[in-house]
């Protein structure tokens, strides 16, 4: 148990200085995954093999005294709406059960140079659309702190598999907070990079101009060495970007924030926020000003329009996408009875395939993007990204980062908002706004609320581009909170008990 | 209140190639009305004069070495199909019979 609750670093750390092999390791992961994902749901499928004899080839490399990549013998799950050859991949879908494809994300790819041990496939809400992992077409994650409540989502698999020792490390993605959410919920750290920092290639797309490709973590250090792992030009996205943002890993090392510029988000606090949510936020803040930094309040006034935006653009794009699923090269094919025309089959797979919020999202695409309709709709939700986008960079003259709450609320109960999308919706009013501007946006854990004692997260934005300087003062506000706390995060969280 | 009859989330379901049953046109309709008219909010901008921004890190002629490299095989490429034939993927017919 004790290796179990180590962080990434401290075990890459020890594995380099040979305290203890990557087999040895990843054979706790899997035991640790064997008792607990059969409650949990954190994983749709577990690798055994592979992470075994991963495991097996680093120590081999390390012990012929090859030089290693930082995080070298490390395990990793990865979110289920990433490609991997050979491992089945089902992005949460009926519509690709059992499909087993045949090339590799370059996420995949760069976990495998990086010798980080693949243990699994993590659940995620069908296609990534959802807060909740309750439209998974496989059920729904638990949250390691509160069995009867959501680890977030879409990535909910992935923050709890790592919240509960199931893996050190996780990849998610987030199209409009599906990984700084899910972290929020479960006190663990999560990122989504600038858009194009990390390739899309092998993601399957939800709404491309809005995904993103990020790590899952326990600590800042960790998703530092991480996203550094992950990140980097890739030819096969024409969207990445062709500069390196430069070392994540050298910027979590910082350990000032005297004179930083903190800006406060005023349409992000208060009313409609959780009083025990606002108060860790607060107390944080109050944490960095001790500290040296300064507070601003800033003003980003077309948030108003931006889960509104956000529900034309991301189904529109989703419609389009999801396009694919034809039953023709990939996935599930039904044949109606009758005289079964191409056209035919493609419906009745897609009826049975694709679950009801996707349905939902894929008709309410296409009403956006119908004629008659796309100006007023999908033309008008476009340029209030224009509007979100000049809000933001005004906000950054005043300020190097950007603070909110990740979430209005703590984890909600499963079951609570299934019936009701929009209630779901407005879940995401905090994280959305970096995804339609394309900045970089990391979820921290602030503390426990006062209500439920679940936990809390704060969320930093920075300009595209300026991902390092996330890690700088998250790795300063990491180090204050554990300070004040004289314990880690996840020391807080109650007993697991299974059975 | 926007209106989104049965007919409309029919169509669009048509267009989307999803066969929906009765149920769920019902369900659809009523929850798609909620839907539009909170997305409704941002018709408010329609009439300004705002560039449209469709992509958020502004990027142009993204080009690539025109090399050939390595790619799927046709085997590869079949693996995940329903049915093939002879190298090829294999559908229903195009056309009705009628």
């Amino acid at each position: 148990m004790e290796l179990l609750t180590k962080s990434a670093s401290e075990l890459a750390s020890m594995l380099a200085k040979k305290e203890i092999s990557s087999v040895e390791l990843t054979k706790a992961q899997l035991d640790q995954i064997d008792s607990l994902n059969p409650k949990l749901n954190s994983y749709l499928s577990v690798t055994h093999e592979l992470a075994l004899s991963q495991a097996k080839q680093v120590d081999e490399q390390r012990a012929k005294g090859e030089s290693l990549p930082a995080l070298a013998g490390v395990p990793i799950a990865v979110k289920d709406n990433l490609t991997t050859i050979g491992i089945p991949t089902t992005a949460g879908s009926k519509i690709l059960q059992g499909w087993v494809p045949p090339y590799d994300a370059t996420v995949v790819k760069k976990i495998l140079a990086g010798k980080m041990p693949i243990l699994g496939k993590t659940n995620l809400d069908e296609f990534a659309m959802g807060s909740s992992t309750e439209n998974s077409a496989y059920g729904p994650s638990l949250n390691p702190w509160d069995l009867t409540r959501t680890p977030g989502g879409s990535g909910g698999g992935s923050s709890s598999a790592v919240a509960s020792m199931q893996a050190p490390l996780a990849i998610g993605s987030d199209t409009g907070g599906s990984i700084r959410f899910p972290a929020a919920v479960t006190g663990t750290v999560g990122v989504k990079p600038t858009y194009g920092a990390v390739s899309r290639y092998g993601l399957i797309a939800l709404g491309s101009s809005l995904d993103q490709i990020g790590p899952v973590t326990r600590n800042v250090m960790d998703a530092a060495m991480l996203q550094d792992a992950i990140a980097g030009h890739d030819p096969m996205d024409a969207t990445s970007l062709p500069e390196s943002l430069g070392s994540m890993t050298e910027a979590a090392k910082n350990d000032s924030v005297k004179g930083l510029r903190i800006g406060i988000i005023k349409e992000l606090t208060g009313e409609g926020f959780q009083a025990g949510v606002s108060e860790k936020f607060s107390e944080a803040l109050d944490l960095l000003v001790a500290a040296g930094a300064e507070i601003v309040e800033v003003s980003c006034p077309s948030f108003q329009y931006a889960i509104a935006a956000y529900y034309l653009i991301q189904p529109a794009e989703a419609s389009s996408n999801l396009a694919r699923f034809d039953s023709v090269r990939f996935g599930l094919r039904v044949i109606p009875e009758g005289a079964a025309t191409v056209e035919k089959v493609m419906s009745a797979t897609r009826e049975a395939g694709f679950g009801p919020e996707v349905k939902r999202r894929i008709i309410l695409g296409t009403y956006a993007l119908s004629s008659g309709y796309y100006d007023a709709y999908y033309g008008s939700a476009q340029k209030v990204r224009t509007l979100i986008q000049a809000d933001l960079a005004k906000a950054f003259e005043k300020a190097e980062v950007l603070v909110s709450p990740t979430a209005p609320t703590t984890a909600f109960k499963l079951g609570e908002k299934q019936e009701d999308p929009l209630a779901m919706y407005l879940n995401d009013i905090a994280t959305i706004p970096a995804n339609l501007a394309g900045i970089p946006g990391m979820s921290l854990p602030v503390g426990l609320a006062k209500e439920d004692n679940l936990p809390v997260g704060a969320q930093f934005l920075a300009p595209a581009r300026e991902d390092a300087r996330l890690y700088r003062v998250g790795a300063v506000l990491e180090k204050l909170l554990e300070a004040k706390w004289s314990k880690k995060m996840m020391d807080f969280a109650p007993e697991l008990k299974v059975n | 209140m926007t209106e989104i009859t049965p007919e409309l989330v029919r169509h669009l379901a048509g267009l989307a190639r999803i066969e929906v049953t009765e149920a769920e046109v019902a369900q659809f309709a009523s929850q798609l009305a909620l839907i539009v008219d909170s997305v409704d909010t941002v018709k408010a901008v329609a009439s300004q004069d705002i560039v449209a921004t469709s992509h958020p890190i502004p990027m142009a002629n993204v080009f690539r070495e025109d090399v050939v490299t390595p790619s799927l095989t046709q085997q590869q490429a079949l693996s995940g199909a329903a049915d093939s034939d002879s190298g090829r993927f294999k559908v229903s017919a195009i056309l009705d019979e009628d």
